[in-house]
């Protein structure tokens, strides 16, 4: 029971990460149906600027804190400029060329800010310092750290902002509009690359949280570490239904929980044939079974045949 | 005019077949690259036919290369003998199926996989198909990487050696060849052979585009309900593109085994598998010529750059080594392409009306 409570807090917590991240796919594949590959690159970046900003201020005696609004700021600035900019180059010039064009420049974006991260990073792992208090908190049986109440606490207050600025603003309005119809938002006074522009800065911002989140949670950054988180939170918005926003955060946490119960368990289950290093697979397993049993995913009316 | 092509087409046949004795003038390594474009030039237009015929993005390819890699490391390396009593047994002197043997088997298990891929994901398309076959090749290569515990099968991330050279007729591919005393290396003779292979396939693919198959494919791509509405059965159509063309990607697979005498998880990331599919993308959708094209530039040409980065890397100071120089043409060469050319590089010529079309919402 001890260890089951404990991998559903870990479960929440790696969940409410892949939420962040999935959110920023399934607005983009909600406007222009682009997956887009580069997304998880950014929570990359994000995770590598917080690097450089924290052990740039260490010696200023900053309290941890500090520390990490600090590199959170300057993450969120750099993380937005570059989505932006990878909007512009990359998928603007294509809105009208065949599907696979923008497909392949996504995932040539993808490989692009690897390597770009690799030549300004270094390719080593880098270890990620402990900015908050290391305390565990006992809650009879699992623990929970300081780090994990902090990601929770902050992922639902930015889901609610969220779905605030979608459902209750002007920008959300018009993002609502130019995902049902791009031409017809624009005759409504839309200005649909604004729109657009603006989902990508939206995800950019939430991704560089996951990403600093990222790094402190599991405390090292690669250039390499954006790849699968990026590419199980593309499951995730799958999972949930593309295009929704509840969906993608209810399958960010159903993921993270299928995940950690199953990496958790799966060693006992088998009698030891399969260990934890299978719990890769859980993802896409997962996502077979849903979309070949529900195509639109839980929470998506859409068919999957508008793919 | 038919005289014409007759002229270029022997001239072209000439020019394959002579150019690897001139190239092993410089050594064994540009043979390599020239071989391995090869094999990336079979695997290239065995996804064609999923994906430029069909309509069907499968990013999980590399799957099938990799199943039919180990599928011929297995039978032909010592890895299964050492590992399990009953085949020590069976085969004293080690696994060393022959060619016949292993070739339709790695064929045919890819294909059987390509099957089993296609079945459950028959009512998806576009993205989510694409997504799909992702997490499918990924599962492939968790298994892979795993597969060593509690039966060794796999050998898991230390991967599987000594892998048998191709050997028929008498001929050993791995050791070099005495022709009217003229020295044919081991990597010119992979050469030939791997280019017989591309020119069957090649074949093949040109047979089958002008096929009723083929033909209804194309249907299935351009508007799958009035294809069914048709008459064509959809369902079988799609499972058959995705059989035939993990079957190419199954014996490029067992190739790369012998070729390398090396699997391991290593060379079957996705990363491969995009790679295979920008060259589809990037040579020309569903245009044999031009996924040749794509093929030959997007394997060749990063390979070929590995010998004139070296004062490059001098210049950053080793920030820019050969294989990060290499990655980032590619990336670069992706983005550009498909900017400068959406269609790709040579696309066919009435593709205008075939490429498939953003959903127009």
């Amino acid at each position: 029971m001890e260890t089951f409570l404990q991998q559903i807090i870990n479960g929440l917590v790696l969940g409410s990460m892949y939420a962040l991240v999935a959110l920023g796919y399934t607005m983009v594949y909600g406007i222009i149906n682009l997956i887009n590959f580069a997304h998880g690159e950014i929570l990359m970046v994000g995770a590598l600027v917080s690097w450089t900003v924290v052990s740039a201020l260490a010696d200023t005696g900053l309290p941890g804190w500090a520390l990490m609004l600090v590199a959170l700021l300057c993450a969120i600035v750099v993380c937005t400029l570059l989505n932006f900019a990878v909007e512009r180059i990359a998928y603007r010039p294509l809105r009208n060329a065949p599907r696979l064009a923008p497909l392949i420049t996504a995932m040539g974006m993808s490989l692009l800010l690897q390597t770009l991260a690799m030549i300004v990073w270094k390719p080593n792992p880098k270890p990620f310092p402990l900015l908050l208090p290391s305390v565990a908190i006992d809650l009879g049986g699992p623990v929970i750290t300081v780090t994990q109440i902090l990601i929770l606490v902050i992922t639902v207050i930015i889901l609610g902002g969220l779905l605030w600025l979608v459902n209750h603003t002007k920008l959300g309005r018009a993002m609502r509009a130019t995902a049902e119809n791009p031409r017809v938002a624009g005759l409504m006074g839309v200005k649909p690359d604004v729109v657009i522009s603006a989902t990508f800065v939206i995800g950019a911002a939430l991704a560089a949280v996951a990403g600093l989140m990222w790094a402190a949670n599991y405390g090292t950054v690669q250039h390499s570490m954006g790849f699968m988180p990026g590419l199980k939170a593309f499951t995730a918005a799958v999972l949930g239904g593309i295009g929704n926003l509840a969906g993608a955060m209810l399958g960010g946490v159903v993921l993270g929980l299928i995940e950690a119960i199953g990496a958790g368990y799966l060693g006992d289950l088998t009698g030891g044939v399969l260990g934890s290093h299978y719990a890769d697979i859980f993802a896409f397993v997962a996502l077979i079974l849903v979309l070949t049993l529900r195509p639109s995913g839980l929470l998506g009316e859409r068919v999957a045949d508008r793919a | 005019m038919q005289n014409n092509k007759l002229f270029v087409f022997l001239a072209a046949a000439i020019g394959l077949l002579i150019v690897p004795l001139f190239v092993q003038q410089l050594g064994n390594g540009p043979v390599r690259i020239l071989d391995l474009a090869l094999l990336y030039v079979m695997l290239a237009l065995g996804l064609n036919i999923v994906v430029g015929y069909a309509g069907l993005l499968d990013l999980g390819y590399v799957a099938f290369y990799a199943v039919g890699s180990y599928m011929f490391a297995l039978l032909a390396s010592p890895h299964l003998s050492e590992n399990f009593e009953s085949i020590l047994a069976m085969f004293p002197g080690g696994l060393h199926s022959p060619l016949w043997v292993i070739i339709p088997l790695g064929a045919g298990l890819a294909g059987l996989f390509g099957v089993l891929l296609g079945a459950p994901t028959l009512k998806l398309r576009g993205d989510y198909l694409a997504i799909v076959t992702l997490g499918f090749g990924e599962i492939i290569r968790v298994f892979l990487n795993n597969l060593e515990h509690p039966v060794n099968i796999t050998n898991g991330p230390r991967g599987i050696g000594q892998i048998d050279a191709i050997h028929f007729f008498g001929i050993d591919l791995g050791k070099p060849l005495e022709v009217f005393g003229f020295t044919l290396p081991s990597v010119t003779l992979y050469y030939y052979l791997f280019l017989a292979l591309v020119v069957f396939t090649v074949i093949i693919c040109y047979r089958l585009e002008n096929s009723r198959i083929g033909r209804a494919w194309m249907a299935i791509r351009e508007d799958e309900i009035a294809a069914k509405a048709m008459g064509i059965n959809t369902r079988n159509l799609k499972l058959l593109a995705f059989g035939m063309g993990a079957t190419f990607g199954g014996v490029a697979g067992s190739m790369f085994a012998s070729f390398q005498g090396f699997v391991s998880p290593e060379s079957f990331s996705l990363q491969e598998s995009v790679m295979i599919v920008a060259m589809v993308v990037l040579g020309g959708i569903g245009h044999i010529p031009g996924v040749i094209l794509g093929a030959l530039l997007l394997s060749a040409l990063p390979e070929v750059l590995r010998y004139v980065a070296g004062p490059l890397q001098e210049m950053t100071g080793g920030r820019l080594d050969a294989a990060i120089l290499r990655q980032l043409l590619v990336a670069l060469a992706m983005i550009g392409i498909m900017l400068s050319r959406p269609r790709g590089l040579w696309p066919a010529r009435e593709h205008g009306k075939g490429a498939p079309q953003p959903v127009s919402k």
